[in-house]
């Protein structure tokens, strides 16, 4: 999915920076609206969830991460 | 070009991002990092070939070359995962990361070091 032969061709993952940046600031937005509101439970669930998806993202790229240094690293 | 481009851009969205959740900004820190990292790996990987091909066409036992590849990546697996440790504020758990791969390289060079005694000791007469 990234870096084709050998150059930097990094073009689909800096979309990811910022989807979790956007997530980041959606996420502080609406806490501040609901907190605002008198809406806590549902401020706190909002920024779990939140942080839930970033997680997950997250996690696929150390993933790939680990898989690509087991392949450069002749790991087995 | 585009590394710098990535960590000038993940710099920028992590300072926009901490004022409200630091959480994020820890997140978009290490995507940064594996982004690079493995924008840097397919050309270690180069490097690694080279270096693999040599010691081949030089017969050098395939145990060390093995062994020695395994302790540059537990190097470089530790220091990366200790430096964004760090930059959360955790040195401690930074520290114990870095502990760990040394432990883990010493236990790697372990058959190395024997191979080296057994050629010591084949070497004195007794």
């Amino acid at each position: 999915m990234l870096c084709g032969e050998g150059g930097f061709g990094v073009g689909p993952d800096i979309q990811t920076l910022f989807t979790i940046a956007g997530i980041g600031i959606i996420v502080g937005m609406f806490h501040s609206v609901l907190k605002m509101v008198g809406r806590e439970d549902w401020a706190y669930w909002l920024s779990l969830i939140g942080f839930v998806i970033v997680l997950y993202m997250v996690v696929n790229y150390i993933q790939n991460l680990f898989q690509h240094i087991q392949r450069v690293f002749h790991f087995f | 070009m585009q590394i710098v481009g990535i960590g000038l851009t993940a710099t920028a969205l992590a300072l926009l991002v901490r004022d409200e959740r630091p959480l994020f900004a820890y997140f978009i820190t290490l995507v940064a990092a594996i982004i690079i990292f493995i924008s840097v790996l397919t050309n270690v990987q180069k490097i690694i070939d080279l270096i693999v091909r040599l010691s081949q066409r030089a017969h050098v036992n395939a145990l060390f070359t093995a062994t020695i590849l395994k302790i540059v990546a537990i190097a470089y697996i530790a220091d990366f995962a200790a430096q964004i440790s760090r930059d959360a504020g955790e040195t401690s758990i930074a520290g114990k990361i870095e502990l760990a791969g040394k432990v883990m390289i010493l236990m790697m060079a372990i058959p190395i070091l024997e191979a080296m005694i057994e050629t010591v000791l084949a070497l004195i007469p007794i």
